[in-house]
């Protein structure tokens, strides 16, 4: 198989090594050519007004875009991008997949999220390489003990997988970690959902992408919304650095930046924008089988397809919109990753970077209506919005063609922090906020 | 990592502060409605540029203070006590 030439907006190859390492997805839609394409998506110039426009290209505006034009047959649809595709958190996020959270409405829309996860190669036609090896909750206080045996109670109440590993049963699942009682925390046991798991972050942009781009779907790169159109409380159309588009309805999916979108449409959001910083090791051969989380010595670790280890924590403190965060941060989850897998202790680090993630009140998402008529928002995945990429985009796309949001998505309504019906994920749900 | 100067200690290591966040937060009055409670309560400035928010110096002495730091390069161009805002808010 070919490398393809890697210009601007045009993706790295597959190569054929990574592809011999998906086991459960179709081949690239372009091997049996025997060479990748130049291009998966037109680079068109904005039309005058379309059905939809929705802001901003990350994950689930392309998700979104594609569950508009895939099942709800509205085509005549904008993606409009600041940067360019693959850009931002799309591929500066984790990858981890899980729905295993304690409330009855986070269990219900991680849940569709990961369902459709399980087919969404074969919707997209593209290998993303979604890999299910089980992903581990590690408890190391009586307390979290407590916590991980109602998570796994709640999450079976609600139909979804989860179970208890003593650390007899860790030691098969995990070899290398670290189950010594001579640690600061010892580890006393997990909680395992088997479905959770990862996928390839860039390989989703790319199926999205491609996928909206046939169904008709305009991806605008270069394109940065600075104002809205509003005729009284109506949003008719986006004000851009390419010229005024007109709207039938807007959604709004600026991920960090929806606060700075919002207040330009004239509402605001109950956002805080923070970094979030992720690092990567060296390549390694396989030696990790599954997707750690720690809360208490706070890491989250999983090897890529590749062989780096992907790590991550804490966000930082303060808001911020500049996609970098303090040294001391990463310093801390080094030290957290090495009490769990000493076996690290030489492995170099390769690179880190942060993104700037939207963190809700309540940690829960907010999709819905807004203040203005025809516009819509999708915000508020915090530290977790990878995993929702294709249910966070049906039920937006959803709530965008009906105009009144799906049954999954009403309880995550912008009006819950007037009316108290929070749905509290802080901490509850394995999350390391 | 940050470098924050504490009105009282000088200039230390980010590490030894804790974040508080938004500085205009105001309470409103007990007669106010929903809404309003609710932006007390949730609501929170989140500027892309100079931003004026608490620090606590909680390794050091321990006491509160007001910096404005652009949250777009991270710089602090000030900080003050509570109530010494030359301003004349904070």
């Amino acid at each position: 198989m070919a490398i393809a030439p890697t210009g601007p907006g045009r993706p790295v190859a597959l190569t054929s090594g990574s592809l011999s390492l998906a086991s459960d997805g179709p081949v690239h839609p372009n091997e049996h050519a025997g060479h990748n394409p130049d291009f998966l998506w037109r680079n068109p110039e904005p039309r005058a007004a379309y059905d939809v426009v929705i802001v901003g290209g990350g994950l689930h505006g392309l998700s979104t875009a594609y569950h508009l034009a895939a099942r709800h047959g509205i085509t005549n649809v904008a993606v409009v991008e600041r940067a360019w595709l693959g850009n931002g958190n799309a591929v500066r996020n984790t990858t981890v997949i899980r729905s295993n959270y304690l409330r009855d409405e986070s269990a219900a829309l991680y849940e569709h999220c990961l369902t459709l996860w399980e087919t969404f190669a074969e919707a997209l036609d593209y290998d993303i390489l979604f890999s299910q090896r089980g992903i581990l909750q590690l408890e190391h206080h009586r307390s979290e003990v407590r916590d991980g045996h109602r998570r796994i109670a709640s999450n079976l109440l609600n139909g979804i997988d989860a179970e208890w590993l003593d650390l007899d049963d860790l030691a098969r699942f995990c070899p290398i970690l670290n189950l010594s009682p001579d640690v600061r925390y010892p580890v006393r046991g997990a909680a395992l959902q088997r479905r959770g798991g990862i996928a390839r972050h860039d390989a989703v942009v790319f199926a999205l992408a491609r996928a909206a781009n046939r169904l008709g779907v305009d991806l605008i790169q270069n394109c940065e919304v600075t104002g809205f159109e509003k005729v009284g409380d109506r949003v008719t159309g986006v004000i851009t650095t390419r010229g005024r588009i007109g709207a039938g309805r807007v959604g709004i999916v600026g991920a960090g930046r929806t606060p700075l979108l919002a207040a330009m449409a004239g509402f605001e959001v109950p956002i805080q924008s923070s970094p979030l910083q992720a690092l990567v090791s060296e390549i390694v051969e396989p030696v990790l089988p599954c997707v750690i989380m720690s809360s208490a010595v706070h890491v989250y670790i999983s090897q890529a397809h590749k062989g780096e280890l992907v790590m991550g924590a804490g966000r930082d403190p303060y808001t911020s919109y500049a996609q970098r965060g303090s040294f001391h941060v990463l310093e801390d989850q080094m030290a957290a990753v090495l009490e769990l897998f000493p076996i690290f202790s030489r492995i170099h680090l390769l690179r880190t970077w942060a993104g700037i993630v939207d963190v809700s009140p309540d940690a829960s998402p907010i999709i819905g209506t807004t203040p203005i008529r025809e516009l819509f928002v999708n915000c508020g995945w915090g530290t977790g919005g990878f995993k929702a990429t294709p249910g966070a985009g049906w039920l937006l796309a959803h709530t965008i063609a009906t105009g009144t949001p799906h049954a999954l998505n009403a309880p995550f309504s912008l009006e819950r922090f007037e009316t108290g019906a929070l749905i509290d994920e802080h901490g509850a749900a394995a999350v390391a906020h | 990592m940050l470098l924050i100067r504490c009105p009282w200690c000088g200039e230390r290591e980010e590490r030894e502060f804790h974040y508080g966040g938004d500085a205009a937060v105001k309470t409103p009055p007990v007669e106010a409605d929903d809404r309003t409670w609710a932006h007390f309560l949730y609501w929170r400035h989140n500027p892309a540029g100079p931003f004026t928010e608490r620090w606590v110096h909680n390794l050091g002495c321990r006491r509160w203070f007001i910096a404005v730091r652009d949250t777009t390069t991270h710089q602090i161009s000030a900080t003050w006590p509570f109530g010494a805002n030359p301003e004349g808010s904070g």
